[in-house]
């Protein structure tokens, strides 16, 4: 049987899916935005869909895609389908990054300090791996590599609460690191989408060689490929297309592991087949558990972050139980 | 015609010599297998002929040309390299693998006409055409090192370098690869450099055989040549007897030299 024809399928329906999705996304929330008021500016909820749930939506799509595409490029890259920003501390090092800033201050006197460091933390995050790992590195030596950047951001963050000059700096990081659409002004979206966009657009480039990487680091340069080239290009999409998304949400995590796991059986395992369906499958799954938080009965409403670590902590353990034996 | 040479090639890993002034150069329309002990260079004198290491002293040249100077892409067009164990990393389609095999040839559109109809030859020549959809990873070993015979042909390269092309192949497709690898080198006039452990096969597919010990060259000739007892005695420490037979020269180890 064929693995691999249902690729241009798969894209199309994703792409379906994130176009309906993000039509309920404007729609849905406690107040209910029919599709009338779209064409009735003067409408008193016109600013709800506009001025509220426009850029979360938004958001939702691009950081979706960044995040999807960030670990469908960082699984092809090491060969290893526990790789993703968040298990390899990508994440939490942009988020301290964005907490520094937050801490020291400097992220209300200009927004784009926080999306800077959230970058350069990620960048660091990056190269740290890379150097960490070494040439050729096996499965577990990155995710241990990834453990050790998680311990040192955690403790990073935990040292800026600890030292927070007062309770609404703890406060406001506390409630920034667990990760959310809420409430995110079309300006934070503007500011954040070139990022991303930038990002992705750069880890298109890596596909021929993430193809070629499934022969090994020697299959590939046997082929041509460049790998400090691609180390580099990958480093830069990566730490543009996370840390952008993390310094406006905060850590929205599992959804660069779950969504290439989920899809790469449908477009036939080819990593740099799995990045653009990676991408939409991403914004897909956000903007599914960001109107589901939203929904949910509750006197606040449950952290995006929250929820995704509620629901990726038992597909991470069920995936290693699957690979067990590989790793063993 | 084609010429690949090493001169002076030294290596080191950590503090062990691995090359010692390796000189060996080989032309296109031939098949040379090189052979040696456990630990004798083989697979380093192959990687640095691939372009693929560094030596510490002394170059690889094709065609005059240092191969280290080549544009990786250009190397890979003319030259494909079949590592040792190769690893493969996803459950992708044999026709995919076989299509990375393209990937100096192909920007980012992917793989166009040409290369699909690559694709194919390829697969035909190593008899793979009918596994074309199967899931890699649940190959046989045979099937396996067949497929990634594929891979290296896709490309159609003036030179193939094979790291123990053989290993895990039953005899009956072992000589069909020993058949391929003539053909390409004979009829198709490439290139063929393969490392092999099998004393009898390498004596029957070979044009010409370079015996590796302890990192330098200790006999290089037709097979009949190189592969004399006191050759053996000297890499292997076994003492053998050579017959000529309906097949070519026939190895027969009898035992320990000494």
């Amino acid at each position: 049987m064929s693995l691999a024809p249902k690729r241009s399928a798969v894209m199309a329906a994703l792409t379906v899916a994130m176009v309906v999705l993000a039509l309920v996304s404007l729609a849905a929330g406690r107040v209910w935005v029919p599709f009338a008021v779209w064409f009735r500016p003067t409408d008193p909820l016109w600013p709800i869909l506009f001025d509220l749930r426009l850029p979360r939506t938004l958001l939702a799509v691009g950081v979706g895609a960044s995040l999807g595409m960030s670990g469908a490029a960082m699984q092809g890259y090491t060969r290893n389908p526990l790789a993703d920003p968040g298990s390899l501390g990508v994440s939490s090092m942009a988020a301290l990054g964005a907490v520094l800033t937050l801490y020291l201050g400097m992220g209300a006197q200009a927004p784009w300090v926080i999306a800077a460091a959230g970058m350069a933390g990620a960048l660091a995050a990056v190269l740290l791996l890379m150097g960490l790992s070494g040439r050729s590195p096996g499965v577990v030596t990155f995710i241990l590599a990834g453990v050790i950047l998680n311990t040192m951001a955690g403790a990073g963050v935990a040292l800026a609460l600890s030292l927070a000059p007062n309770p609404w700096a703890v406060n406001e990081i506390v409630n920034w690191i667990m990760g959310s659409l809420a409430d995110r002004s079309a300006d934070e979206v503007a500011m954040a989408a070139p990022f991303m966009l930038v990002g992705c657009v750069t880890l298109m480039f890596t596909g021929r060689a993430l193809d070629a990487l499934t022969l090994g680091e020697t299959g590939a340069r046997s082929l041509g490929i460049n790998l400090d080239a691609i180390r580099w290009i990958l480093a830069i999409g990566v730490a543009l297309a996370t840390g952008a998304s993390v310094a406006v949400t905060g850590v929205i995590g599992f959804v660069g592991l779950i969504v290439p796991h989920l899809l790469r059986p449908w477009v036939g395992a080819r990593p740099g087949g799995l990045l653009i369906p990676s991408a939409l499958g991403g914004a897909v799954l956000v903007l599914a558990a960001d109107i589901a938080v939203r929904l949910t009965p509750a006197a606040n409403e449950v952290k995006l972050g929250v929820a995704m670590a509620a629901l990726g902590g038992p597909f991470f353990f069920a995936l290693l139980m699957r690979m067990r034996r590989r790793l063993a | 015609m084609s010429t690949l040479a090493a001169a002076g090639l030294g290596v080191m890993l950590g503090d062990r010599l691995v090359l010692a002034g390796v000189e060996a150069a080989f032309a296109t329309g031939q098949v040379t297998a090189i052979l040696g002990p456990n630990g004798a260079g083989k697979s380093t004198l192959l990687a640095c002929l691939a372009g693929l290491r560094e030596p510490e002293a002394g170059e690889v040249r094709l065609d005059d040309q240092p191969i280290l100077k080549l544009d990786p892409r250009a190397r890979a067009r003319r030259l494909g390299f079949i590592p040792q164990t190769p690893e493969i990393a996803w459950a992708i389609e044999v026709e995919t693998l076989v299509g990375l095999g393209r990937t100096p040839f192909i920007g980012a559109r992917g793989l166009g006409a040409d290369d699909h109809a690559a694709v194919r030859r390829a697969m035909e020549a190593c008899d793979v055409t009918a596994i074309a959809h199967r899931d890699v990873t649940t190959l046989s070993g045979g099937e396996r090192g067949r497929v990634l015979i594929a891979r290296a042909l896709a490309g159609d390269p003036q030179w193939l370098l094979a790291d123990e092309p053989l290993a895990g192949l039953d005899p009956g497709h072992a000589l069909d690869a020993c058949g391929l690898f003539r053909t390409l080198a004979h009829d198709q006039g490439r290139g063929v450099v393969v490392t092999l452990h099998d004393l009898s096969l390498a004596a029957r597919m070979a044009d010409r055989i370079l015996v590796l010990t302890d990192g330098a060259v200790l006999a290089d000739g037709p097979p009949a040549e190189a592969l004399s007892p006191q050759v053996l005695a000297q890499a292997y420490g076994v003492e053998a007897r050579l017959t000529t037979g309906e097949g070519g020269v026939l190895i027969e180890i009898v035992g320990r030299a000494g």
